[in-house]
C-alpha cells in the first residue's frame, strides 16, 4: 500500500493512494456535507453537496470522486463553499415538490437534515411547482417522483449490489426521471426482484414501503370478526 | 418604556400556527406587558393598523384577499416574520399549483363537484368570496420578507426563541433542528 499525505483543513493527514478526499477526510474525523454519496456502492458527483475546495485549482471539486494527490491542500469550510451548497440544497427544494409535512419520510429525511444543519430557513428562487406523478403499481413499493432528487443511489443499488438493473434515469435537466425497465410502470417489471434494495438507499421520501403512508394505515378489522365468529359460532369463514 | 405593537395574521393556513402560538403558554402572560397585539384572528379588530413593529404571517397567499392583506401589511409594518411552513414554502396550501394553468378551477371543481355529497356547486359570490389566485405563493415571493420561522406548525419553543430574540431587538437566529421543515 502506497499513502499520500495531504492536508484536509489545516489538519495533515494521510491515506490510501486511490482514496477519494471524501474518505481520507471522514477517516481522519471531517465531516463533509454528502447526499448522492452512499456507502456500499460507488460515486458519481451528481448532487455537488460535498464540493471542495482545492489549492490550486479555480473550480470546486466533489470531494467523493476527487483523489487525494500527494500534498493536496483541501478546505471543506469556507464561506464560498456554504454559499453554493446552500444554493444547491435551495435549488434542490424548488425544482420538485418537497412538501416535507405530508411526506412519508418527514423526521428521517437526508435532504430535510442537511437543509436544517446547513442553515436553511427558506428558499430564495421561484418554486417550479412542477406536475410528477406516483407510481404506485408495483406490490410493495411505491416512487413518488415529487421527491426525487435525482441522486441516483437507488440506480446504483440496483445495478450494483442487486445486480437487477431495473431502476435507470430518463430525460434531460429538469425533466430527467427515475424510470423501470423501459420507462414502464413499476408493477409490469419483470426485472424487479422486489429486493427493495432502492427503497433502503433513497435519502429522501422518493421510494418507500407501502403502507408507511397516513391513508394507509389500514386495521384489518375482518381478521377479528373472523376470529370471533369462528370462537362463538364455530363458523371459519375466510 | 412602550410595548411593541405585535400583529399576527392568518392567510392560506389551517390555524395550526396559531394553535402553537397560544402553546406559548405562560410565555404569554410574561411577555404580555412588553407587547401589545393589535391585530389578529384571536384579537376583535377589523382593520390591520399602521405602525405595526413585527407581524407574524401565517399560511401562502392563496386568493384575492390575501394578497391585498399582505401588501398592506408590507406597507404599515417593520419587520414581516413568514410564520410556518405554508409562508415560507407555500407547503400543502401550494399542491393544487402544479395541476396546471386552469387549477383554480379544477381544484374548485374537485372540492365542490366531485367530493361533493350534497347540493354540487362551485360557490361564487363576488365581494365575499375571494377569487384564487393562479398559483399559491409563499409570503416572501409576493413581499420582502426580515425572518423566518419554519416548520408545521412551528413548535412553541421555536416561535419562544426567535420572539425573545425579535423582543431584544436582535436579529433572530435559528439554528440546526430549530429550522427544520413538517
Amino acid at each position: 500500500m502506497s499513502a499520500r499525505t495531504l492536508t484536509v483543513d489545516g489538519k495533515q493527514i494521510s491515506a490510501e493512494k486511490g482514496a477519494s478526499v471524501l474518505q481520507a477526510a471522514t477517516e481522519a474525523g471531517i465531516k463533509i456535507p454528502t447526499l448522492c454519496h452512499l456507502e456500499g456502492v460507488y460515486d458519481v458527483g451528481a448532487c455537488r453537496l460535498c464540493l471542495v475546495e482545492v489549492k490550486g485549482v479555480n473550480k470546486l471539486l466533489p470531494a467523493c470522486t476527487t483523489r487525494v494527490a500527494e500534498g493536496m491542500e483541501v478546505s471543506t469550510n469556507s464561506e464560498r463553499l456554504n454559499k453554493y451548497r446552500r444554493m444547491t440544497l435551495e435549488l434542490l427544494f424548488a425544482e420538485r415538490n418537497h412538501v416535507c409535512a405530508v411526506c412519508v419520510a418527514n423526521g428521517h429525511c437526508e435532504l430535510q437534515t442537511l437543509a436544517y444543519s446547513l442553515g436553511m430557513d427558506h428558499v430564495r428562487y421561484d418554486y417550479i411547482f412542477p406536475k410528477w406523478d406516483v407510481d404506485n403499481t408495483h406490490r410493495l413499493f411505491g416512487m413518488d417522483h415529487n421527491r426525487c432528487i435525482l441522486c441516483t443511489r437507488c440506480v446504483r443499488s440496483c445495478w450494483h449490489i442487486e445486480g437487477a438493473g431495473t431502476k435507470n434515469v430518463a430525460g434531460r435537466g429538469t425533466k430527467s426521471k427515475i424510470i423501470t425497465d423501459l420507462n414502464q410502470p413499476w408493477g409490469d417489471s419483470e426485472s424487479c426482484t422486489e429486493c427493495g434494495k432502492c427503497v433502503m438507499s433513497c435519502p429522501t421520501g422518493a421510494l418507500f414501503k407501502k403502507g408507511s403512508a397516513v391513508g394507509e394505515s389500514v386495521r384489518d378489522r375482518d381478521k377479528l370478526e373472523f376470529i370471533v365468529n369462528a370462537r362463538e359460532k364455530k363458523q371459519w369463514n375466510a | 418604556m412602550e410595548r411593541l405593537k405585535i400583529a399576527t395574521v392568518w392567510l392560506g393556513g389551517c390555524a395550526g400556527c396559531h394553535m402553537s402560538f397560544l402553546d406559548l403558554d405562560e410565555f404569554l402572560i410574561d411577555i404580555a406587558d412588553k407587547i401589545e397585539v393589535v391585530f389578529s384572528p384571536i384579537a376583535d379588530v377589523k382593520e390591520y393598523p399602521e405602525g405595526v413593529d413585527v407581524c407574524l404571517i401565517e399560511g401562502a397567499v392563496c386568493n384575492a384577499d390575501n394578497l391585498e392583506l399582505i401588501h398592506k401589511i408590507r406597507a404599515r409594518t417593520k419587520v414581516l416574520v413568514s410564520f410556518g411552513d405554508c409562508a415560507v414554502t407555500a407547503n400543502v396550501p401550494a399542491m393544487r399549483n402544479q395541476f396546471g394553468l386552469a387549477n383554480s378551477e379544477s381544484v374548485l371543481q374537485r372540492a365542490y363537484i366531485e367530493n361533493a355529497q350534497y347540493n354540487p356547486v362551485i360557490p361564487k359570490a363576488d365581494g365575499i368570496v375571494p377569487a384564487l389566485l393562479e398559483n399559491v405563493q409563499p409570503v416572501h415571493e409576493v413581499v420582502h420578507v426580515e425572518f423566518f420561522l419554519p416548520g408545521c406548525p412551528p413548535p412553541a419553543d421555536r416561535i419562544k426563541a426567535l420572539m425573545i430574540q425579535v423582543l431584544a431587538g436582535q436579529t433572530p437566529k435559528l439554528e440546526g433542528v430549530q429550522l427544520k421543515f413538517g
